[in-house]
């Protein structure tokens, strides 16, 4: 059965019919065309398919999008800059060599986004714990961690002005 | 597309029993890490949800006139490990849920889910075995309280009716002021992964008993004794369980190695370990001992007992002094007024024999 949802997705309020069988993944992906979203173990396990849902990372797969009536949702898509330019997180992840495959770059800048907004500082320990929801396949996490660790150190050193 | 006839979305607990009782095929979904998988896996295909995803009421943590935490169990784990109430008076409890799967998993799977799915290997019912949570039920016919230890009754089973909604967990302040625990949870990997055993520990320490003082024994500060210990497991049972008897032997011990070898031995009189493809259950056996006596000892060091008295090799002064007067009064000249001559396991027999004494 079709349903009318409302949500506002990378900014934007929006007003779409849905399945209510549909996971959010799907939504986001085959709806709205925001492919950044993989589709990777669809039972939670891998991250691929991070997104935020008012500010929270939560694997997209096993989340019903008739749940996110009302929320705020945000993908990589929604980090372009008004001219299309990378956000410093996603800049951080190309200087560090941080991306090999790709796929499960998206969900980590999403978490790293999560982190950033915290504003909380972390140690490379911390930092472990918290990309454990992502399975990398290729680089062996090291890069990854150095992106992070660099982008979490660079934004919460930023004052609150400057982020703005 | 997930393989479901339908989904109703509730909008206060009234309204989901409701749709419980209308639709007698229909499951209850929360936070979905669990029952959207099993749908995916097919066990719960072609099913019916009732919904309870966005029920603020079913979210709040907050604290009674008496001191009683109330925790909504529609509260996400990670939303527990932050809460500051959690955080102050019941850590444990944040740090034994911020074991669950990965972040995101947290972000989003609730602890009444991980409670009603009946799994022993829960990571928040050891915990909450050792706080003597208490469950709030509200079904058709109003609503019950049930002590989370009567609330499992086999694997995947509990004491919930299909059509009762858990739309509290609460814990009163003598379960939790003036004790302090850990959680221990063992997996082959840290994150993504079911325990393979889960230990919980809370105990509450008495300061020096009158007649303790007395005996001389020990030297004032250190008597330190367990007014009470609890201690719960997952997976070591078919059901998450608690040690009663090893908690009765417990009460009333001074701190020490006598007390944490004697915890770590008698826990596994009250177990019942199984195999299973994660572990064997002569790997669990040895678990349930070794965690046991971890767990207590990071409880003990965090009710402030210094490290050194809980070393089975560490003899401080206090303690050969009060062996050589124990050995002087009871062994006599076997002692040779020398405890430095003495074997650890000697020492050991003398001192629980002291405790018991005194207590």
């Amino acid at each position: 059965m079709l349903k009318i949802i409302h949500m506002t997705v990378n900014g934007k309020l929006r007003e779409i019919a849905v399945d209510e069988r549909e996971s959010l993944l799907d939504t986001l992906r085959n709806r709205l065309d925001l492919t950044s979203v993989k589709k990777g173990c669809e039972v939670g396990e891998c991250g691929a398919c991070t997104v935020l849902v008012n500010g929270e990372a939560i694997d997209s797969c096993i989340y019903l999008t008739v749940w996110a009536e009302g929320k705020h949702i945000l993908t990589v898509e929604g980090l372009q800059g008004p001219n299309g330019e990378l956000s410093p997180i996603q800049r951080a992840f190309v200087e560090e060599a941080a991306v090999q495959c790709g796929f499960c770059t998206p969900g980590l800048i999403l978490t790293a986004v999560e982190l950033v907004g915290t504003g909380k500082r972390y140690t490379r320990e911390e930092l472990k714990k918290q990309i454990s929801g992502h399975l990398c396949r290729c680089t062996g996490y090291e890069n990854i961690l150095n992106a992070m660790e660099r982008i979490v150190a660079e934004q919460s050193s930023l004052t609150l002005e400057e982020k703005q | 597309m997930y393989d479901i006839e339908g989904i109703y979305q509730a909008k206060n607990v009234q309204d989901a029993i409701a749709a419980l009782v209308r639709q007698p095929d229909a499951v209850v979904i929360s936070g979905g890490s669990d029952v959207l998988i099993r749908i995916r896996e097919g066990k719960l295909a072609g099913c019916r949800l009732v919904s309870i995803h966005n029920i603020p009421e079913l979210k709040e943590i907050y604290r009674e006139a008496d001191g009683t935490i109330v925790i909504g169990p529609g509260a996400a784990f990670s939303h527990i490990t932050k809460d500051r109430l959690i955080q102050t008076w019941i850590p444990v409890l944040g740090e034994a849920v911020d074991m669950v799967g990965g972040p995101q998993i947290r972000n989003i799977g609730t602890i009444g889910g991980n409670v009603c799915n009946g799994a022993t290997s829960a990571d928040s019912a050891s915990t909450l075995f050792t706080l003597n949570a208490v469950l709030e039920l509200a079904g058709p016919d109003g609503v019950r309280q049930v002590p989370i230890a009567e609330f499992y009754t086999g694997p995947g089973r509990t004491v919930r009716c299909r059509e009762e909604i858990l739309t509290a967990i609460r814990i009163a302040k003598k379960d939790y002021k003036d004790f302090f625990g850990k959680y221990i949870k063992y997996g082959k990997r840290n994150a993504m992964e079911i325990a393979t055993l889960g230990c919980a520990v809370h105990v509450k320490l008495a300061k020096a008993r009158e007649g303790a003082v007395q005996t001389g024994m020990y030297a004032p500060q250190d008597k330190k004794y367990v007014e009470e210990l609890r201690i719960a497991y997952g997976v070591a049972a078919p059901t998450p369980v608690r040690c009663r008897e090893t908690e009765r032997k417990a009460a009333g011990m001074p701190v020490g190695p006598e007390l944490i070898a004697m915890v770590g031995k008698s826990v596994l009189e009250e177990v019942n370990p199984r195999s299973s493809w994660r572990a064997s259950k002569e790997f669990r056996v040895q678990l349930v001992e070794e965690m046991a006596k971890r767990a207590l000892t990071e409880a003990l060091v965090r009710a402030g007992v210094p490290e050194d008295v809980l070393n089975p090799e560490h003899t401080p002064n206090n303690i050969q002094n009060d062996t050589r007067k124990y050995a002087e009064n009871d062994a006599g000249n076997q002692a040779e007024n020398d405890a430095e001559n003495h074997t650890k396991d000697s020492k050991r027999e003398e001192k629980r024999a002291g405790g018991e004494r005194n207590a």
